[in-house]
């Protein structure tokens, strides 16, 4: 009994020692390696700042950002207006969001399928069923697979609302519990299509996209993501609740700054500037 | 001073049951813990998805809640000011749900007007479950004939425990492997079109649900009085007569109860559906076309979802479905056991 009263101790007099400066962050998986990879550089250079980074989801993040459970959520895709309301009818503040980088979405194909390239408009048509056959693009005679990411994910909703234009997906979609699935199953899969972070993709091959049908085609590389010719990128956020003030502040001005924008390359995402 | 034996003894005994007291309401506690855990579960669940039919909350717009501030200095591009725009337009609806929408015949959570039609998540479980029973239900029950009344000692002392290992398998790591070979197997064999299909989670859940049946078999036949099966013999059958004619009938409840068991299984399994069957929501009644399920759209939505919304209460009626639908198959599996077998053997 003495021992477990003294560990209770112990536990309380440390984190009231570290308690200071301690920094939750939760959100998207898609962010999840870079945010480790930002508190472990930056917890080595300031060894008073303790970073606890999880992952679960944009949604999730957001979510323990409303429930007051975390500092600063990550989020791959903007906040929602119901949540917005959610967080001003507890804080009444509708949080302050923080553009860290920049991810570009390819379209994924296996190496087998000889299609050189596809419009914006194309790939629209494709994911809500309007194409259905490889030929009508320019490939060979035979039907597309629809692979998707599954509706919780981040990628999933932001297709949907700049590729799709809000329409809905086609039923025969096929739902892939994460990107490593999709990426798995179209290599095996002749017929396929994907789409998913630039970061992502290996072993399969990236299709160049064109804005429309008089524009060239460009891929999803740091160049083309960087200067906005590649046609499907997005920004990838962090979100607070309120104006960043101390070691929150230093933390994301150190995340955008020249320093903790090559880590975005590192990681296999794009920087702001 | 000094005390009377008696009243010391006394004494000593009340003590003594105060502890003995003590220790039986503590082990009756314990067991009624794990009691207390599925009513309050119900309870949860339940009390989650009666919002549904509540009012929804008033739209309010954009423009009204005011604008987010933000951080940072980044020069956006044009294209990126009017994606920007464009997000800025967006309505806080939250509708209700009717019931025409949970009966309608698409999935679409995520949607300008969500669809929140349950019929293909509920054809999906019930595709699905057949398909694994139809594999596992036969191969199971004639492996638990041949280790209960064929097999020689040492086969029975290393089936037995292989399987029911088998049990106690990772459902990822079968949800993998049906992913990764099970998948690109069955395509070659019937050169299908989708490689993820209903057919191919159905086989990778009978891997599951095999052991579930063949153990509870096993035990149904075991209880079998060897007096029928010396009765049998006796009578001039062989030994396949007397497995097929005698033993098996005898023991039709308990694999009866065994098979229902097996199919609350795989109703209910979540990862090796989610990985091998494309999760598309489509309703038909091809076996090789992709499904969604039941429990795998509340494995991969309830994880996102924005807590307390519409989409949120329907997952949470798909869980009350799927609980009432286990509930109702342990129950019946459960009255087979003890009803009929055992009034069959014991009773009369």
């Amino acid at each position: 009994m003495k021992k477990f009263i003294a560990i209770i101790l112990l536990f309380s007099i440390s984190s009231l020692l570290f308690a200071e400066d301690v920094i939750t962050v939760k959100g998207s998986d898609t962010m999840v390696i870079l945010a480790q990879r930002w508190a472990e550089l930056y917890m080595k250079k300031n060894p008073e700042v303790t970073i606890q980074v999880t992952g679960g989801g944009s949604g999730t993040g957001i979510s323990a950002l409303i429930n007051g459970t975390t500092d600063i959520c990550n989020a791959s895709r903007p906040m929602k207006p119901s949540e917005k309301q959610k967080l001003k009818h507890r804080f009444s503040s509708l949080g302050v969001e923080i553009k860290t980088a920049k991810d570009g979405i390819a379209i994924y194909v296996s190496e087998k399928n000889p299609i050189k390239e596809l419009t914006v408009q194309q790939v629209k048509d494709i994911y809500t069923g309007k194409i259905t056959n490889w030929k009508e693009v320019g490939g060979i005679d035979s039907r597309i697979i629809l692979y998707s990411r599954e509706n919780n994910s981040g990628t999933y909703v932001y297709f949907k609302e700049n590729v799709l234009d809000d329409e809905d997906y086609s039923p025969s979609c096929q739902n892939m519990p994460g990107t490593a699935a999709l990426v798995n199953a179209i290599s095996k899969d002749p017929n396929g299509i994907g789409y998913g972070g630039a970061a992502y993709a290996k072993g399969i091959r990236e299709v160049p996209v064109k804005a429309d049908e008089n524009s060239s085609a460009y891929l999803p590389n740091a160049e083309n993501v960087k200067s906005g010719q590649y046609p499907i990128t997005r920004f990838l956020f962090m979100y607070v609740k309120s104006k960043p003030t101390g070691a929150m502040k230093e933390y994301i001005d150190w995340i955008l700054s020249e320093e903790g924008q090559s880590i975005v390359v590192k990681v296999g995402y794009f920087p702001l500037r | 001073m000094e005390i009377p034996k008696t009243i010391t003894n006394t004494m000593m005994k009340k003590r003594f049951r105060l502890s003995e007291f003590l220790a039986e309401k503590l082990i009756t506690a314990t067991a009624f813990i794990s009691f207390a855990f599925i009513v309050l579960i119900f309870v949860f669940v339940f009390r989650e998805t009666l919002p549904i039919f509540s009012a929804p909350e008033p739209a309010v717009s954009l423009e009204e809640l005011g604008e987010q501030e933000t951080y940072g200095d980044i020069v956006l591009s044009d294209a990126e000011r009017a994606a920007e725009e464009k997000e800025k337009t967006k309505v806080a609806a939250e509708e209700g749900v009717t019931v025409e929408n949970l009966a309608g015949d698409r999935w679409q959570p995520i949607s300008g007007k969500p669809k929140y039609g349950l019929l293909p998540l509920i054809v999906g479980s019930l595709k699905i479950s057949l398909i694994s029973i139809f594999f596992a239900a036969p191969i199971a029950i004639l492996a638990a004939l041949f280790t209960a009344a064929f097999a020689p000692r040492w086969a029975k002392e290393t089936l037995k425990p292989a399987i029911e290992i088998l049990a106690g398998f990772p459902s990822v790591v079968i949800g993998f492997f049906a992913l990764v070979v099970l998948a690109t197997f069955v395509q070659d064999i019937f050169g299908l079109e989708y490689r993820l299909n209903a057919f191919v989670g159905g086989l990778a859940l009978s891997l599951a649900v095999i052991p579930i049946i063949y153990t509870i078999s096993e035990d149904a036949i075991s209880a079998i009085p060897k007096s029928l099966t010396e009765a049998s013999l006796a009578l001039g059958a062989t030994k396949w007569q007397t497995a097929l004619k005698v033993i098996l009938p005898a023991a039709t409840p308990g694999i009866f109860a065994a098979i229902l068991l097996g199919v609350g299984r795989a109703f209910g399994e979540t990862m090796i559906v989610l990985m091998a069957t494309g999760n598309a929501a489509l309703l038909s009644a091809n076996p090789f076309e992709p499904v969604r399920t039941m429990s795998a759209t509340i494995g991969a939505e309830m994880a996102e979802v924005v807590f307390g919304e519409t989409h949120y209460n329907v997952l949470f009626l798909i869980g009350s479905i799927l609980f009432l639908f286990t509930f109702t198959l342990n129950a019946i599996a459960e009255i087979f056991i003890r009803q009929r077998l055992m009034k069959k053997f014991r009773g009369s």
